[in-house]
């Protein structure tokens, strides 16, 4: 995976997959926080929100934690290629409770 | 349709899933389980979240209150968009320590307590069993909604009577892929491979009803959403304090959620997967969500009023002559139903068979001292069993609650019940400090608060709790009012009961946590969980690839030796047919292997190393600890054996020293007989010779006579001398000398002795510098015995000094009650190699007869001095031979004798 010519890169890429665990860290935070905007929101006419505005908007927003989450975790997913092979996992080495 | 068609399709169905189950575990017999393992298969499994109430309830819920059904899926999805905090750290833990269930879980992170593991169980019971009755009812209900002909109306119309039949083919199901064999991980690759199939099932059902609605009843998505808005009710409006609180609940709520816990942390065969659900489950739970507001939307304006909107997704195609969309719909939910019901009493029935049964059957065993014999199939019978009682228990909920009222609720009240898991579960992965007093002092208040305020009431007034109580409170105080406590009124019931039990249980487990004393398991376990990345490979870098029978067989050969390693290998092979020494690594292999293995070194150790070569286990904290445990007791035991020998050796040492010293005291004695015999013998020599020459005298004149006869004469009183100082010695050395003490004036001591010594060679002229006045001491000794030591050093000065014109210095000095006096001549003094010597019997270190002397001179001097208190020592560097003689003033009886033994 790592070329021999990567090297004076190798600390910019831990910190790139540093700063994407943070904002793996962030992301259901401001998630919450859009989430809820629908309580702040009314039509300044009738006094209530429109259920089916308020429903395209929620499944937007859904779609987007869906896509970002996506787009880090192919990231993300090189943190778990170093180290781990799946472990065979066949064998009961005296389990019994 | 006909209630025979359902029941066939049904039959079907499950045979379809018994199919793909059994399928799925011949491949991960046959281990090409690698499409059973993908991320594909443990998203989709993931989707027992979205049960029957979830299928059917969520559009009855939409009808009712609009947009907030959504809630139930979006604080999931935030859990998952944020895996990266929570859930991979979970799945981690639970993978690395083969976590059984989220009792397991939480037990053994907080020291193994079984306490811990009990109450999370019954938690998850009362919780989980209402939500198992919920399943059965849905798909009770949606039986009788489904079946339309007379005939079948008293089988078909009989709810109970369904969800009787359904509990059992459940049972039956969950029992035979559940309890297949006792993994050690835990894994049922059978059940995950059908619920995946379920949750295609249940997804593509929603989602047909759903195209269908938004593109065959309405005019495309612009078309419903004008619909939409033109169906909304009052109480769609979304009301914050739920909205928020739903979304915090569903959120907690996936993480507690037994059934949840088992396919997303117990289940889960490789941390990466959780990379792929992290956006693949939301998705999914988009796609199941997206087309239940359309739904309900058309099905209350096409649905005559009175419509129970918990049916729509059947009823709606049903009425619009779809009947093959509502088959569809109908196996929809019977696969969301019996998915959740099959994982649900699996996870339940894990805990029970771990937590309650099991235990408690070993300490009955362990009591009437019975042996516990194989486990294997007792856990796997408590398994069946626990896994029928968790459906009955189900069913009898069912049956008692009745009506469909108490249940439609009871899907959130299970989330707040679970809930009271998530303080000790997050104190669990992240704070260290968390002890397990805190953490069943939380679950317990929690899980009582809970109770009180929402599971009790729920029931209705006056079926458990009494009406009084729920209106005026508790013993008539009215803040003790199930549904307002404290006075807080402006909640509805479930949030006020999530507040309360969630407040109360974080505050308990804090306290607890605060001011309890954690055991030492429970803070290494506490150290495992919290710091899981800390040390990355550690626990993997013992899950080597599966053990070679060589390497086993060299590591047997180690600990019971080369000839009882093979004999057993060789027997072990002949007993699976096989010839060599090499047999197949089977489990049962191992555990005997184990056993005789813990014959040489233990248990825990043997345990501990078999888990080691076969690769397929972390080593668990208890095993490290009881090999402590273990390791200390054989240190004890060597340190005793230590401590043993080398009392041995330190008195095997003494004994040679001892030896050493009687060798050294018979050489000596030799050594001093045969002394003593020279010197006799010397004058008695020549007292024969000369007496022999008298005999004969014939030829003698009187002047040889006389010569001869005092040759004789001298010779006698030298050997009289000899014997008196003999006897002197032994006298003295024996500590039986009569001492007479008495004061006496030191200078004429000296005087007198000086005088004496005059007589020895007297023809040489001695100096002697004294200072008179440091003499006149008055001293209380025996002066007749000092004298004589003063004569002896002052005899040999004359003897041995070897100066030309000598010199005899005295000096007298006082050191308190001390008196030294050095005699200190100008000759050339002793050789230091001599020094150590001068004192010993016969030790003289120039010829005998130039002496005159048999050598016991200073032995006899050392001796007087030490029966006087005093001590006389060789004092080298002063220019020539110096003595220093040194006795107390005063001397007071009895004689401190130094080193009389000698």
């Amino acid at each position: 995976m790592k070329s021999p010519r990567t090297p004076p890169f190798l600390a910019r890429d831990s910190y790139r997959l540093r700063r994407l665990m943070d904002a793996a860290r962030f992301l259901p935070i401001f998630g919450f926080v859009l989430l809820l905007l629908p309580l702040m929101r009314e039509d300044p006419e009738t006094g209530a929100a429109s259920t089916a505005s308020e429903g395209v908007y929620l499944f937007a927003i859904w779609l987007a934690l869906i896509f970002g989450t996506w787009l880090m975790s192919r990231g993300l997913r090189k943190v778990f290629d170093e180290p781990e092979k799946t472990p065979p996992k066949t064998l009961d080495a005296g389990r019994k409770d | 349709m006909s209630f025979n068609l359902l029941v066939l399709t049904c039959l079907a169905y499950v045979a379809l899933l018994f199919a793909v189950a059994s399928l799925a575990e011949r491949s991960a017999e046959d281990g090409r389980a690698g499409w059973l393992r993908s991320p594909l298969v443990y998203t989709l499994s993931l989707s027992v979240y979205c049960t029957a109430w979830t299928f059917y309830g969520a559009v009855g819920y939409a009808a009712r209150s609009g947009l907030e059904f959504m809630t139930i899926y979006l604080g999931p999805t935030l859990v998952f968009v944020g895996w990266w905090v929570v859930l991979r750290k979970l799945v981690r833990i639970g993978r690395e320590n083969r976590v059984t269930s989220i009792a397991d879980f939480i037990s053994s992170r907080y020291g193994k307590s079984n306490l811990l593991g009990v109450i999370v169980t019954l938690l998850c019971i009362s919780a989980g069993t209402p939500y198992i009755a919920l399943q059965l009812q849905s798909i009770a209900q949606s039986f009788t909604v489904f079946v339309t002909d007379i005939d079948s109306a008293p089988v078909a119309g009989d709810r109970t009577l369904i969800a009787l039949w359904v509990a059992m083919g459940l049972a039956f199901f969950t029992i035979v892929f559940g309890t297949r064999n006792l993994d050690a991980n835990e894994q049922h690759h059978g059940v995950v491979t059908a619920i995946a199939l379920e949750a295609v099932v249940k997804l593509v059902a929603l989602l047909a009803v759903g195209v269908f609605v938004v593109w065959g009843v309405a005019d495309g998505p612009a078309d419903m959403l004008a619909r939409i808005d033109a169906q909304a009710l009052p109480e769609w409006q979304i009301q914050p304090g739920r909205w928020t609180g739903l979304i915090l609940l569903s959120a907690i709520a996936i993480i507690t959620l037994p059934r949840m816990f088992q396919v997303l942390v117990v289940e889960n065969v490789n941390d990466k997967h959780l990379a792929t659900a992290s956006w693949a489950f939301p998705t999914y739970m988009f796609a199941i969500s997206l087309f239940v507001l359309p739904i309900a939307a058309i099905g209350m304006e096409l649905m005559p009023a009175g419509a129970n909107p918990d049916m729509f997704v059947m009823t709606l195609p049903l009425a619009l002559g779809r009947d093959d969309l509502a088959l569809l719909a109908f196996l929809g939910g019977f696969s969301a139903a019996t998915s959740m019901v099959i994982v649900a009493s699996l996870a339940l029935a894990t805990m029970v068979s771990n937590h309650i049964v099991v235990p408690l059957w070993l300490r009955l065993r362990t009591a009437q001292g019975q042996d516990t014999g194989d486990m294997r199939l007792l856990v796997l019978n408590v398994r069946r069993l626990s896994i029928s009682i968790v459906l009955g228990l189900g069913y009898l909920y069912y049956t008692l609650s009745g009506g469909s009222e108490a249940l439609a609720a009871i899907g959130l009240i299970a989330f707040v019940g679970v809930a009271q898991i998530l303080p000790a579960l997050l104190g669990a992965l992240f704070w260290r400090g968390a002890s397990r007093t805190g953490a069943a002092l939380g679950l317990v208040a929690g899980a009582a608060i809970w109770a009180y305020t929402l599971l009790l009431p729920s029931f209705g007034a006056g079926i458990i709790l009494p009406a009084h109580v729920m209106a005026d409170g508790l013993l008539g105080l009215p803040w003790l009012r199930p549904y307002s406590l404290f006075g807080l009124t402006t909640l509805d019931p479930l949030l006020h009961a999530l507040f309360w039990s969630l407040l109360v249980n974080a505050l308990a487990f804090c306290l607890g946590s605060f001011l309890s004393f954690p055991s030492p398991i429970e803070r290494v376990q506490g150290a495992l969980f919290v710091n899981i990345y800390d040390r990355p490979g550690l626990a993997r870098s013992w899950s080597r690839p599966m053990a070679q029978a060589e390497d086993l067989l060299s590591m047997a050969q180690r600990i019971i030796g080369v000839k009882s390693a093979q004999g057993f290998f060789q027997a072990q092979a002949a007993a699976q047919g096989k010839a060599g020494f090499l047999p197949d690594i089977t489990p049962e292999f191992l555990e005997a292997l184990e056993l005789k293995l813990a014959g040489s070194v233990g248990a825990a150790t043997a345990h501990a190393m078999i888990a080691q070569s076969a690769g397929t286990a972390v080593v668990s904290v208890e095993d490290l600890m009881a090999v402590a445990s273990e390791t200390a007791q054989i240190m004890e035991y060597s340190s005793q054996l230590e401590a043993q020998s080398e009392e041995l050796s330190r008195t095997a040492r003494k004994l040679r020293e001892a030896n050493d010293k009687l060798r050294k005291l018979s050489v000596q004695k030799d050594a001093f007989l045969s002394q003593i015999s020279h010197e006799l013998r010397t004058p008695m020599t020549s007292i024969r010779a000369f007496s022999e020459i008298l005999m004969e005298a014939d030829g003698l004149s009187a002047e040889e006579q006389a010569h001869f006869a005092e040759v004789i004469h001298d010779e006698s009183i030298r050997l009289t001398r000899l014997l008196d100082d003999l006897l002197d010695l032994s006298v003295l050395e024996h500590g039986q000398v009569q001492l007479d003490v008495a004061p006496a004036n030191l200078r004429k001591l000296i005087d007198q002795a000086i005088t004496s010594s005059k007589s020895v060679q007297a023809q040489r002229h001695f100096r002697i510098l004294r200072s008179r006045d440091d003499e006149e001491v008055m001293i209380t000794t025996d002066g007749g015995r000092l004298t004589q030591v003063f004569i002896n050093i002052l005899s040999n000065a004359r003897k041995y000094c070897t100066s030309e014109t000598p010199e005899m210095h005295i000096q007298v000095r006082r050191a308190q009650d001390l008196i030294e006096i050095d005699f200190t001549d100008n000759g050339s003094g002793i050789p230091t190699a001599s020094q150590s010597l001068i004192f010993e019997k016969f030790s003289r270190l120039t010829d005998s007869l130039q002496a005159g002397g048999a050598g016991l001179g200073l032995a006899i001097c050392r001796e007087i001095m030490q029966n006087l208190g005093g001590d006389i020592i060789y004092v080298p560097g002063q220019g020539g031979a110096s003595f220093r003689v040194s006795f107390p003033r005063v001397l007071s009886l009895p004689a401190p004798r130094k080193d009389a033994a000698e």
